[in-house]
Parts: C-alpha cells; structure tokens; sequence
C-alpha cells in the first residue's frame, strides 16, 4: 500500500486514531468531510472527535443519514434506523435538511421513492463539494494492499472516488491475505446480510493513481482492543466477524429489545461479545451484555463465520462473575469480580454444596414438601421478577427419590410404575 | 414394539436436579416407559445435578465438582447408557463436559477432569434420542387421545440436534393428533437465570409462545425439557391459557390401560 502511495498510520486506540483523522483533515484545510458507511468510525465517535475540532462530518449512507439528522443513535449495523418508520422520516427531512445543506423539496411525502430522492438531491451538493471523504473497509487484501467496500447504494463509490483526499479507518482484522480469501467473504457477506447473491457496489482501491479517485490515501489501522483480545483463546473468535448482522436479525432479545438497549454501536448478540472485550467489563452496561441473551444458540446456527457467541457469552459471564485474567494493552491483568453478583455467588456456593452431598439435598427437599401449602404465589425481591408474569412450580409431595426409595424403583407402587 | 428378551440393557435414569425436586412425574413416566420397553432402569442415590445452571451464569469452576460427581455416579461400566428426559441437561454432558475438560487443560490443570468426565460424555442421552438411535423404535405402543404442539426447545434443537426424532415418537402414538407450532425454533425465552436478570424480556418471549401454542387449537404443548415448561406453563397458568404444558415423556408413558391422569 505504502508502494502504491497510500500513507499508513497506527492507532492504539479510539483517541489516537480520532487525534490521526482530525489533524489529517486540519492539514488539507477542509473544514468538511463526507462519510462512507463504517462501523470503526462509530466505534470510536470520530465524528463527535471531528465536531470537536471544528470540522462537519456527513454521514451519505441514507440509514445513517437519517440517524444523523434525527440527531439519534443507530440501532442496526446493517440498517441503522431500521427503528424509524416512513413518517418519522419525513418529519426529520423536512425539519433537518435545511439545517445541514440543500432542503427537502417541498410537499416532501413519505413515499419511499419521495424520501429517497430527497436524500440524493441533498446528497449530491455534499459528494460534489467534499474535498475528503473518509471511510472504513469491510476487508483488505494484503497481497495487494487493497481496501475493499461493500455497500448497496452508491453513495460509498460517490466518496471513494470524487474527494481529493481519502482517509480510511479500519479495525486490524480485516486483513484476508489473498484475493482467493476475498472471494469467499464476497459471497458470504451479501447472503448473510441482504440474502442478495451480490451486492450492488464493491469498490476496491489500492493506494492512489495519477489518472483518477484521490491524489492522497491514508489508511488508520485501528486497534482499540482487537490485540487484547485476540490474546484470549476463547474470546478470539469474535474477531472473525464480517458484520453481517445475521446474529441480529435471528436473536430474540434484539427483536425485543431493539438495538439501543446494548448501549453500543455493536448491538445485538455479537455487541454482547465484542463490545465487553473491546472495552472492558468494568461499566455496569458492559458486565450486563454477557447476560443479555438465554444462550438459545440462534445466532451461532445462522453466523457465517461459525462465532460461537453462545460459548464466548458465557466465557464473558465467567469474567464477570469470578474475574480473571485478561490483557490489556499488551500486559496481563487480573481482574477482580464485578460488583452486585455476591447474593449470586453465594447462592451458587449454597447449590454446590447441596449439590455436593445428596444428604442435604434430600432433607432440603422434604422440608420443601412438608411446607409446601404455605409457598406463596407471589416472591419479594429477587423472585419477583419470576412471579411477575409466571405462576411458580408447585412441589410436589413427594421427589422423585423419595418414591423411588418408597416404591423400590416404582415396583410396588400403587401409581402406575411397572 | 421391542421384546423384553430381545434388549437385555440396563440404564442409569437422571431425571435431572429440577425433576427430582419438582417433577417427579416426568422421572415415573420414564421408568414406566422404558420398563415397559424392556430396559432396566437404575437410579443412582448419589446423583444431584449436572452443573448446567453454574456453568451457564459463569461459575465453571463451581459446576466442575458437579460433574466429576456426576461422572463418578454414571460413569460405572454396569450401565449401557445414561438416560435424561432433558434436552439441555443432555446438552450440558455431551458437548459442554468436554469444554471443560479442556478448558481446564488450557488453565494449566492437566488431563486429570478431562479423563474423569470421558467415561460418560459418549454414552448419554436425552430420552427421545435414546428411543430413537438406541432402541431403534419410534412407536412405543402410547396411546393419548389428545391434540397436542410440540416446542423443540433450544438446547436440544440445536446443541443436540434431536430433529425430528420428538416429532417421529409422537406421531406414532395412537389417537395423538400433532399440530405444528408456528415459530417453533424460537427460545421460549427461559434461559436458566435470563428468566430472572431479564425478567421482561424473558415474559415478552414466553408470553409470544403461549400465543403460538394457543394459535394451533392444541390441548397440550409438550416439550422434551420441563426447565422451558416451568417457564411457558407459568406463563401459562397467570395467563389461563386454555393449553397446558406436559413433558413428553409423559405422553410416551401413556397407555390405553393406564392413561396420564
Ligand atoms: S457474529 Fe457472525 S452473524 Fe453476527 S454479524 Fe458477525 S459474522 Fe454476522
């Protein structure tokens, strides 16, 4: 890449790779810059980073677009404001675009062709405008230093090319070696995500050229925890991912409740693996993710790339609950347990114990069945959030080794054994 | 139906921890049931639980105790093969004992759990499963007079792979009329202590199942797990349904001389 004419920068991490991009943009002179669609850019908040410093980002993708208009957060990786409806986003074209360049025409309605004209009338004045364009890149091929782009609408091709200067944040491992490699996440990418054969747009660029595109390219290898967590034998796998929101659009918790409660631009079942890895299980909403899910095992049947997400979930709990060793920033770390699991961990001693001597269990048994006219139908507490909704179990009178003892293995007994 | 002459096996029942406690029905059904398929059924005193509900919150280290005793009380050479009427307790033996033993390797602790947990990975299974590849039957001479939906729960959907072996058992029994669920494959939304860390979210799936099973017309939703039963028949029961839940093993056991009461 570097022979091809393109600059490499690394980023440790989210504020490096923020620093890199704005001083970038600061020495062409822009003060704007258009965005192809890229999930590294959102995960390190390079345009807050950018606003910061001065400089507008806008976003081109027309989901991501809405998103940044309705002054929102995505909730999708693949369709962002897949939580708006048409209506919504009509009200935002035509409260918003005015604000930010070319107005949504008059008498804008929702019509899915009305509000999508009014996106490339608005879009057009920024493609032609913008100086730089930065990006991400769903893979690169180091055989070649390439960066390749899959997208749908054209709006990425518009900035890969027109922009004088291109710069280019990308996660470290998307690195496939060969074109061979490539060719088989060309096809598993689009099946996965939009179910087409192929998508609309593959851009692919290696460095720059004299004759057309960008006269400069920069590349920013993002690392952000990748290293880290590349060095956990579990967890690793998460790092294989390709974004195809498959996992998202199979989990039940996410269709329930919906992208933003994962309180990362990760959602969804690969949010919950990847986001406590990347940033740690310190912040309450980071140890909750692992939990965040029944382990159903939707989401590793349907993954292209084989994630055991239901594996590394519980890994994850693992860490949270017993802490652990784990890496960061390249030096081993032992991590204390979260806070708020003690009444849990001593629950689990109490099971084990129980567990451990079927004595104790049998006598915890029968006192549960002597006493069972009085178990009530509703629990305080904890147990609350079962008899919210759902009636308890009643015990029985009798376990199911007390008959068996009774009966003889169910040989004399008057109920139906032999 | 097999001769009592032909099968000379003998099995160690595990009706699971959370039958034993609070369905002891489901632990009879199989005694009768592979009683009167010809197979002895044992059910060793020293058995508690398998270790899944530790294993799945986070406490490997805890469930390992679990499952060296679990191997310890199964792994004997007098059984032929160890019999549970739970998809993921079936699950928690076959595919995540392995995991530990390996996982333990890796933490630098030897072969020693690894080996201890080997003798009873490959000879365990969940009852349907064991009807099926074992025994070879798929009508077990049930009767069940009833129009019945099955709910394939997860784990044994999908970490176990049980197919249609559930569904091959039930149609076999006599006046049993099997109508399909919509939406089978989703989770029911139990998930062990998902039920209780996402309570709502956990409620929201369990309440979209009960509407399904409710959908199909069925008097009975039967499953292959009561731990997913507990959860859709609690739903169940604050929300009247007019379906209730049954364990399989249950259905399978009923016959014309003596039917599930
Ligand atoms: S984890 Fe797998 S299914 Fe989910 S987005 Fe990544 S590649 Fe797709």
């Amino acid at each position: 890449m570097t022979a091809a004419g393109g600059t490499v920068h690394w980023a440790a991490d989210a504020d490096e790779a923020n620093r890199i991009v704005t001083r970038l943009v600061r020495e062409t002179g822009e003060t704007e810059v258009v965005k192809v669609k890229s999930m590294a850019t959102q995960e390190i908040g390079l345009n807050e980073a950018l606003e910061e410093a001065g400089i507008r980002a806008y976003e081109t993708d027309l989901a991501e677009l809405i998103v940044q208009l309705g002054a929102d957060r995505p909730s999708h990786i693949l369709v962002p404001a897949i939580h708006r409806n048409r209506g919504e986003i009509r009200a935002i074209f035509a409260r918003e675009m005015g604000r930010w360049g070319r107005p949504a025409p008059d008498g804008l309605t929702d019509s899915p062709r009305d509000l999508a004209e009014a996106a490339r009338l608005h879009l057009r004045e920024k493609f032609l405008r913008a100086k730089v364009g930065v990006s991400g890149a769903n893979f690169m091929v180091a055989e070649t230093g390439t960066l390749v782009v899959v997208e749908s609408e054209g709006n990425g091709r518009m900035c890969l090319t027109l922009p004088e200067t291109l710069i280019s944040v990308v996660g470290i491992e998307k690195v496939v070696p060969t074109w061979r490699d490539l060719e088989v996440f060309l096809q598993t990418l689009p099946r996965s995500s939009t179910a087409e054969r192929m998508n609309p747009y593959t851009s692919t660029w290696t460095g720059t050229t004299d004759t057309d595109g960008p006269r400069a390219f920069h590349l920013v290898l993002l690392d952000n925890g990748r290293t880290d967590t590349l060095a956990d034998e579990v967890g690793r796998q998460a790092l294989r991912c390709i974004r195809c929101s498959a996992c998202l659009n199979v989990c039940p918790v996410y269709e329930r409740a919906g992208g933003h409660a994962y309180g990362s631009v990760y959602p969804g079942p690969i949010g919950a693996i990847l986001s406590p890895q990347l940033r740690g299980t310190a912040s309450e909403i980071d140890a909750s993710l692992p939990y965040a899910s029944s382990l159903c095992g939707a989401c590793y049947e349907v993954c292209p790339v084989a994630i055991d997400i239901p594996e590394v979930l519980v890994h994850l709990r693992e860490r949270v609950v017993q802490g652990g060793e784990v890496t960061r920033r390249g030096v081993k770390v032992t991590l204390k347990p979260a806070k708020g699991h003690a009444a849990e961990r001593a629950a689990m001693r109490a099971a084990g114990l129980a567990f451990a001597r079927p004595g104790v269990l049998r006598a915890g048994l029968r006192l549960a069945s002597r006493t069972r006219r009085f178990h009530p139908r509703t629990l305080p507490g904890p147990g609350r959030a079962w008899t919210a909704t759902r009636e308890l179990p009643k015990v029985p009178a009798e376990s199911f080794r007390d008959w068996w003892q009774r009966t003889g293995g169910g040989k004399d007994d008057g109920r139906g054994g032999k | 139906m097999i001769g009592k002459e032909e099968l000379a096996m003998r099995v160690a029942l595990f009706p699971t921890c959370v039958n034993d406690t609070l369905y002891p029905d489901t632990g009879r059904a199989v005694v009768k049931l592979l009683t009167r398929l010809g197979v002895e059924v044992d059910f060793p005193m020293g058995q508690t639980c398998c270790g899944q509900a530790h294993y799945n919150t986070g406490y490997r280290h805890q469930a390992e105790p679990l499952a060296r005793r679990f191997s310890d009380v199964f792994g004997s050479d007098a059984y032929d093969a160890i019999v549970t009427p739970s998809g993921s307790c079936g699950a928690m033996v076959r595919e995540l004992y392995p995991r530990m033993g390996e996982r333990a390797r890796a933490e630098g602790r030897g072969d020693g759990l690894a080996r201890r947990l080997a003798p009873v990975v490959p000879k365990t299974y969940e009852l349907t499963e064991f009807l099926v590849d074992v025994l070879g039957v798929t009508d077990v001479g049930a009767c069940y007079p009833h129009k019945v939906t099955y709910h394939p729960t997860c784990h044994g959907l999908r970490s176990l792979g049980l197919g249609e072996r559930p569904a091959r058992l039930l149609r076999a029994v006599k006046g049993l009329e099997l109508v399909e669920l919509p939406g089978a494959e989703e989770c029911c939304g139990f998930g062990g202590t998902f039920a209780v860390k996402n309570p709502d979210v956990s409620a929201a799936m369990g309440a979209d199942k009960v509407r399904h099973a409710e959908s199909t017309g069925a008097e009975v939703l039967c499953a292959a797990d009561n731990s997913c039963l507990m959860h859709i028949g609690g739903t169940m029961a604050r929300l009247r349904t007019a379906v209730r839940p049954v364990h399989i093993a249950e259905i399978l056991a009923s016959t014309e001389e003596e039917p599930l009461s």
